[in-house]
Order: structure tokens, then C-alpha cells, then sequence
């Protein structure tokens, strides 16, 4: 399955300067989830993982990770189904920044 | 875009590396210390609270513990005064999985001692030690630390749940100094297998028990290497003293306008000196009277006197944080700290007169000093 990934400014220093990483996903079990699919993103460039998630595994808390207009706050976390041609884009969150 | 701006540094210059709250600056003056080049931000936009310099062994390395606040933190370092840095996948600090605790910041770095040169520790947040063994391309949880059984008690102070303070003995290869706030100082006699409580006798003013067992809110500790038993100890409201390597403290705020504060240096080659910035109240924490002053004690706490010279006697409500204030190795020592208000300070003459060095600056949280030797590696 192909996903899409839009990358925040702050972190395309992992991507070669790459907004957008077109990957195709393969399922861990019966349907793809956002867990699967950033896997994919981590495979193509390690660093990645460690900025978005905590070494726990979760997603930061100053960061927003959406499927199409959905935040997965909201539709599961990681767990979220991502469907074929999905766009999954990680944004830092408006809660903070340099004080 | 940024303005970033690298110092070049020659042998027998002097280095003062400055953590702010949007990223790192490196000032470099020859040893006379009388004009300062500055390099950075290093980091722009990110908190860096913990800085360092490893000397040991040839190198010439930068260290730096920098905090994205979205992305989390990393710790840097380089090999050519800040030009280029690490990545910040290289040497990241990580909790095991079975603590379940997330990494949220350095907040000291600490390179070991000279005849352990792949040695380092670093103090984290949510407060734990960890080791190196090998340069800082990996490190691991001290878990005598971690397990200890007051740990799941420790209270965050105002700056967080963290370990802030990391002192090696330089006469007891296995004795190391850890303060944290809110728990206190702990102290290991056997390389960090097991550790005690080293606060007796320093009061917790905020606590129902003034003399708990632990709970003590220990802003800094300093010692000096040539009298490593004698530590100097910034409370939570309180100035202490050990002599016996913190079995027992002696309340040493003699003289001064207020024993609160956080920011604790002692003198490059004299131990009975020490340097503070008191500030009035832990409400207001600000200089008292609108009035920076360095108290500097010569006689080991017994008197403490203001040094003002070349610093504002008015209108400046000034905050100096607990890693802010350190002294460099030269003879006639240097003294520098910076301020919440971004400004850094600096005396050549132990503290009797100063400069002002920088203006400007984000919120500066760290301060630290080097001087540069030979070096092996690139420059």
C-alpha cells in the first residue's frame, strides 16, 4: 500500500530536505495502521523515529501526527487504520515552541 | 535565517560556553580574558541546559544537551569549537523500556576524571545518572541510582524532576556527588552500585519536617578538587558547607542579604572561596535591592562580601540559575555568570571587578569554562 508522509521543517535534516516521502507500507497484521506505515518512514530514515516518538514508543506530546485531516489523538494513536494513498503528516504542535 | 557566527580558538585561549534557553553560544578570548569573540546560536530555538568541555586524552570536544521542545532532546558534540556537531541520533540518552520513563532533558554533563578519559555522566529528567564507557557513543541507566527506594518519592521543583549536579571525587575514584531537586544529595562510595544520603543537617524550610530523611530542594553543589571532602551547598533557602564529604553540613549563610538562590562556583585554586548571587525570596527570586552582587566568601563561609564593582547597583531585578556561575583554571581566576535577562558577566580578578561580556542573549540557564590545550584532533 502506498502512504504518504509530509515532514515538518524542523526535522528535514533527516530526509535530505525531503516535504514529502512517497513509501509503500506493508501491514503488520490484518490492516495497515499508523504504526505500520511510520515504520516505513523509520526504515527510510532512522533518526526520524526518535523525534517523533519517545524512546517508549509513543508520540511526543508536543506533536501532531494526522491521517488526511484527522488527528490520531482522536482515532486510536498509533493503532489508527490507514487506508491505500493515505496522507500521514507529522506537525509540530502550536502548544509550544522557544520561550 | 540565523546569524551563526564560530570562533576559531587557538592553544592557551579561554573558552566560556553559554546554554540559553534558544540555543548554545561559545565566547573565546585569549588567556588574558580582556576581549571576548562569540560563536552561535548553536541550536537556534533550542533550550540547552547542560554544556561541557572534555579536554582529556588530546581532544578538544564541545558538549552540549540540546531540547527541541517538540522533538525532543539530543546530546551534541564537536570537534571544532561548534563548525559542525554530532547527530542527534548519534549517543542519544534512552531509558530502558522497563522504567517506562521518557528522556525530557540534559541537564549536566560531566566528563570523568583525567585517567578514565572514555568516561562521562550525564544528569537527566526525569533525574537519573547515566554513564559512558566509551566516549559518549553510548550510555547506560545507573541503576544503583535508579532503584534506590526514595526515588519513586522525589518531588519536582520548579525546574522539574531533575538531576542537576554531578561531582566525581578526585582523590576516591569511586565516590561520586549527585544533587537532585527535589530529593537531595546522594553519594556513592562504591562507582554508583549503591547510594546514601549525604544532606544531614541542611534544612528543608518548605517542608512540615524541617530535617526529613530526604525532600531537601539542593539548587547547587560545588567542591573543590584539592579539598574534594569540602562541598558547598545552595538550597532551597540555606548556604551550606561540608567538610567531611556531606556526613554533616554547617549553615554558612554569614552575612549575606538572603540565602536563596541557585547559582554556586568555588575558586579554581583556593578552597576556602566560593561564589554566589543570592536572590530575595523564592518567590520573587530576583537580586535584592535591585542590586547585583556576587557574594565571595575567602574564608570558607564564615563571612561573605558583596562584589559590586562593574556590576548595576539599580534597578536591575536580575536572576542567576543554578548552572549559570562558574570560575575558569587560570591563576588569577576568572569568574562569569549569566543572567535570566540574557546578559553574561565576566571578572578577571576573582571576582573583585567585572565586565559585562554580552547583552542580549536568550535566558541564559548555563555557563560553563575551558581552556584550550594542544589539541590532537581537527580544529
Amino acid at each position: 500500500m502506498k502512504v504518504t508522509f509530509r515532514i515538518p521543517g524542523p526535522l528535514l535534516s533527516f530526509t535530505g530536505g525531503r516535504h514529502v516521502v512517497e513509501a509503500e507500507a506493508t501491514p503488520e497484521g490484518a490492516v495497515l495502521t499508523v504504526a505500520d506505515a511510520l515504520g516505513q518512514l523509520w526504515r527510510l530514515y532512522p533518526g526520524l523515529r526518535e523525534r517523533v516518538l519517545t524512546e517508549q514508543g509513543q508520540v511526543r506530546p508536543h506533536v501532531n501526527v494526522f491521517v488526511g485531516s484527522d488527528s490520531i489523538r482522536d482515532t486510536g494513536g498509533l493503532t489508527t487504520p490507514v487506508a491505500d494513498r493515505a496522507e500521514i503528516a507529522i506537525i509540530p504542535a502550536v502548544s509550544g515552541g522557544a520561550l | 535565517m540565523v546569524d551563526v557566527r564560530h570562533v576559531s580558538p587557538k592553544a592557551g585561549d579561554t573558552l566560556v560556553m553559554v546554554g540559553t534557553m534558544k540555543g548554545a553560544f561559545v565566547f573565546r578570548s585569549s588567556a588574558a580574558r580582556s576581549r571576548w569573540e562569540r560563536g552561535g546560536p548553536y541550536f537556534p530555538g533550542q533550550a540547552v541546559y547542560a554544556m561541557a568541555y572534555d579536554g582529556r586524552a588530546g581532544r578538544r570536544r564541545l558538549w552540549a544537551g540540546s531540547e527541541n521542545f517538540h522533538f525532543g532532546p539530543a546530546v551534541r558534540s564537536s570537534d571544532d569549537f561548534g563548525k559542525t556537531w554530532s547527530k542527534e541520533e548519534e549517543g542519544a540518552i534512552r531509558f530502558p523500556e522497563d522504567t517506562g520513563a521518557t528522556m525530557k532533558r540534559v541537564w549536566q554533563i560531566a566528563p570523568g576524571r583525567a585517567e578514565e578519559p572514555e568516561v562521562l555522566y550525564a544528569g537527566v529528567e526525569p533525574a537519573a545518572l547515566f554513564e559512558s564507557r566509551d566516549g559518549g557513543k553510548k550510555w547506560s541507566l545507573v541503576r544503583g541510582l535508579w532503584d534506590h527506594p526514595h526515588r519513586p518519592q522525589w518531588q519536582p521543583g520548579g525546574g522539574g524532576m531533575c538531576l542537576h549536579t554531578v561531582l566525581l571525587d578526585p582523590a576516591r575514584r569511586n565516590r561520586i556527588h549527585v544533587a537532585v531537586s527535589t530529593a537531595g544529595v546522594y553519594r556513592t562510595d562504591d562507582g554508583g552500585r549503591s547510594w546514601r544520603t549525604a544532606h544531614k543537617g541542611v534544612r528543608a524550610q518548605f517542608l512540615p519536617d524541617k530535617y526529613p530523611e530526604f525532600g531537601q530542594c539542593v539548587h547547587k553543589i560545588a567542591r573543590h578538587p584539592s579539598r574534594p571532602d569540602r562541598i558547598y551547598l545552595q538550597n532551597h533557602w540555606g548556604l551550606y558547607r561540608t567538610d567531611d564529604a556531606g556526613d554533616s553540613w554547617t549553615d554558612v549563610a554569614n552575612g549575606v542579604p538572603s540565602d536563596f538562590g541557585f547559582g554556586m562556583a568555588v575558586h579554581p585554586h583556593d578552597p576556602d572561596t566560593a561564589y554566589i548571587v543570592p536572590l530575595e525570596s523564592d518567590e520573587f527570586r530576583c537580586t535584592p535591592e535591585g542590586r547585583l552582587r556576587v557574594y565571595r566568601t575567602r574564608d570558607a563561609g564564615k563571612s561573605w562580601q558583596p562584589m559590586t564593582r562593574g556590576l548595576p547597583q539599580k534597578d536591575a531585578l536580575e536572576t542567576v540559575l543554578r548552572d549559570a556561575l562558574a570560575t575558569d583554571g587560570h591563576e588569577k581566576a576568572g569568574v562569569y555568570f549569566g543572567t535570566r535577562s540574557g546578559k553574561l558577566f565576566a571578572s578577571r580578578d576573582s571576582g573583585t571587578s567585572w565586565t559585562q561580556v554580552a547583552n542580549g542573549l536568550p535566558p541564559v540557564v548555563c555557563v560553563k569554562t575551558a581552556l584550550v590545550a594542544k589539541g590532537r584532533g581537527k580544529t
